[in-house]
């Protein structure tokens, strides 16, 4: 009960400080002193908020040079380079957590990345946007052009995001993969969804123990 | 020292008058073989030590550098090498650490070199000073540490060869840094390195007032050492900084004639900055030096570099740069690569810049941001 409180605390104050409901669940999720890495870590926040409340022992990897220097400058050890080059390196199970945040979307190859993660991490927590959700799916039937929400903010010829996946489409992969999965989130805004999460999650969260 | 008291924040550091101060140990014991006795060493130090011993932190000079890393000189006036770096409310924030900087082994600005006076003969070691490495320079930087009273440093910093201490240190001393900044530098020399080093090395050996090293009270082999340090020079700079600086821009308006004297801006800043050279450095003191700097290589003894890196304990903050083709991207890279296969805490950023290999000494604003944070993270873990 205590530790529910505690956690609930820590969620509120996460969101507050980060306003992201991504980082309250993962913050949620960690074990406190465990060993985290963050692929995609952005300037570092969470990995700092990390270190500062649950003690964690915190590594990031970034491709943008600006915000490598962001992160190092809160001082937190974070790699300059891209997300396979930076998992290669790694040794099996070095990782108590590694933390992919609204990123899959975005990279080349994302079975790789998966599959290096589950390598190199006891567990994984991966943070996707769904693209299932009904506001995109409206927006691809009414106008007949790629869908843009506030989620998928971009035009499709800028978009970082090149490879589109639903809330069905993970759940498919890591019965495919036999992967297993601990824990699900689904989040729409700042509340949780538990109904029709395909359709109603603009976010989802999992937590996946590697076997 | 001499520190007024003062105030806060950033501002120049000319009134920190500081003077350079020295210690003699009676012994080293080199890798080579040979004990050298006795032993001085030349250091400078800059804020104070607290109570608990928590705040010390070790800056390795690179190849030409002394252990005059900031303030100004009560000598001559001249400011730190690393004055942009180390002062208050600088990256290393002397109102908060205290920094300490020594001359190396085998240098010739106040610590025991070549042109140490050998007790034995009466007269200069000359070249036979015994053969030196990069591993006896951070030997004898822990006797200093060790002098000062200072059980565990919070951090050693240093760029190019000071960065190659700053590896020795921790992986020979684990146990004694909480960080590692090593900047712009390598694991080992690369052909190319060692090529240009000793370029440098037969232009002082071609000089015939080199005299075999035993030039001492007479002509210096000026030319020679002159030479050396342009090629030395060049590697510092980059295409770009050489293009901004200099151009093809002539020294005065006959300067299309042809001839032979510096014609060339570029000529004549290299020319100039050889001749200052002569009248601060040793030349036998570059001899031995850039030999050490060849020879190091931090994974000998250990098989691989990451069996090496194992040992280390420490955070390390790695920085290269853009431009420097010197000590390129791709040897930060190795060591890194080295402390992540073996699961090592460890920061990386290659920083964008026109300078060259000079980048960490002269573009410190994004540096200095690195730092500063990386430190103050690492002290309130330790403190």
């Amino acid at each position: 009960m205590q530790a529910l409180a505690q956690s609930l605390i820590a969620h509120r104050l996460v969101k507050q400080v980060l306003g992201r409901e991504d980082y309250a669940i993962i913050s949620e999720l960690v074990e406190p002193g465990s060993l985290v890495l963050d692929l995609g870590c952005g300037d570092g926040e969470l990995l700092e908020w990390l270190v500062n409340n649950k003690r964690v022992r915190a590594r990031g990897v970034e491709i943008s040079r600006d915000l490598v220097q962001k992160a190092i400058a809160r001082g937190v050890s974070v790699y300059q380079g891209d997300i396979n080059q930076g998992l290669a390196d790694y040794p099996d199970h070095t990782f108590d957590y590694v933390i992919l945040s609204q990123t899959l979307q975005q990279t080349q190859r994302p079975l790789q990345v998966l599959r290096e993660m589950l390598r190199v991490g006891k567990r994984i927590i991966v943070a996707f946007p769904n693209f299932g959700h009904w506001r995109v799916r409206w927006s691809h039937l009414v106008s007949g052009r790629a869908p843009k929400t506030a989620l998928f903010p971009h035009n499709w010829y800028d978009s970082p995001n090149i490879h589109f996946l639903t809330v069905e489409d993970f759940e498919i992969l890591c019965a495919e993969q036999r992967w297993k999965i601990e824990r699900r989130y689904y989040l729409a805004g700042n509340r949780r969804v538990r109904f029709l999460p395909n359709l109603l999650a603009e976010v989802a969260v999992y937590l996946i123990r590697s076997t | 020292m001499i520190m007024p008291k003062a105030s806060t924040g950033f501002q120049s550091n000319s009134w920190m008058i500081v003077e350079t101060q020295s210690v003699r140990f009676d012994s080293l014991a080199l890798d080579c073989g040979v004990v050298l006795s006795p032993v001085d060493v030349a250091y400078e130090t800059y804020g104070e030590l607290n109570r608990n011993k928590s705040n010390a932190v070790l800056i390795a000079h690179a190849f030409s550098g002394d252990a005059h890393a900031a303030g100004i000189s009560k000598e001559d006036g001249r400011p730190g090498w690393w004055d942009n770096m180390i002062g208050p409310g600088r990256a290393f924030d002397t109102e908060k650490y205290f920094v300490i900087c020594s001359n190396v082994l085998g240098g010739c600005r106040g610590t025991t070199g070549p042109s140490s006076v050998n007790p034995v003969t009466g007269r200069p070691y000359a070249m036979t000073f015994p053969m030196i490495t990069i591993s006896d320079m951070v030997r004898l930087q822990k006797k200093l540490i060790d002098h000062l009273g200072i059980p565990r440093l919070l951090a050693v910093a240093g760029g190019s060869m000071g960065g190659m201490q700053v590896l020795e240190w921790a992986v020979r001393y684990p146990d004694s840094l909480c960080a590692a900044f090593p900047i712009a530098t390598t694991a080992r020399h690369s052909a190319q390195q060692i090529a240009f080093n000793e370029v440098g090395r037969q232009a002082i050996m071609a000089d015939p007032d080199w005299q075999g090293g035993n030039y001492y009270g007479g002509k210096l082999p000026a030319r020679g050492l002159s030479v050396a340090r342009m090629v030395g020079h060049i590697t510092y700079m980059s295409d770009q900084s050489m293009k901004e600086k200099f151009g093809r821009r002539f020294r005065s308006k006959e300067g299309e004639s042809f001839h032979f004297n510096d014609v060339f801006e570029v000529e004549s800043y290299l020319r100039y900055r050889g001749s200052q050279f002569v009248d601060r450095f040793d030349a036998n003191s570059y001899l031995y030096i850039t030999k050490a700097m060849d020879i190091f290589d931090l994974a000998q003894g250990y098989g691989t570099l990451a069996a090496a890196l194992e040992r280390a304990k420490c955070r390390f903050l790695v920085i290269s740069f853009t431009s420097d083709w010197l000590y390129p991207t791709y040897q930060s890279l190795e060591i890194v690569s080295a402390l992540r296969s073996r699961n090592r805490d460890v920061a990386y950023c290659e920083l964008s810049s026109n300078y060259g290999h000079d980048a960490f000494l002269v573009e410190v604003g994004e540096q200095a941001e690195l730092v500063r944070g990386f430190l103050a993270a690492t002290y309130r873990e330790v403190a």
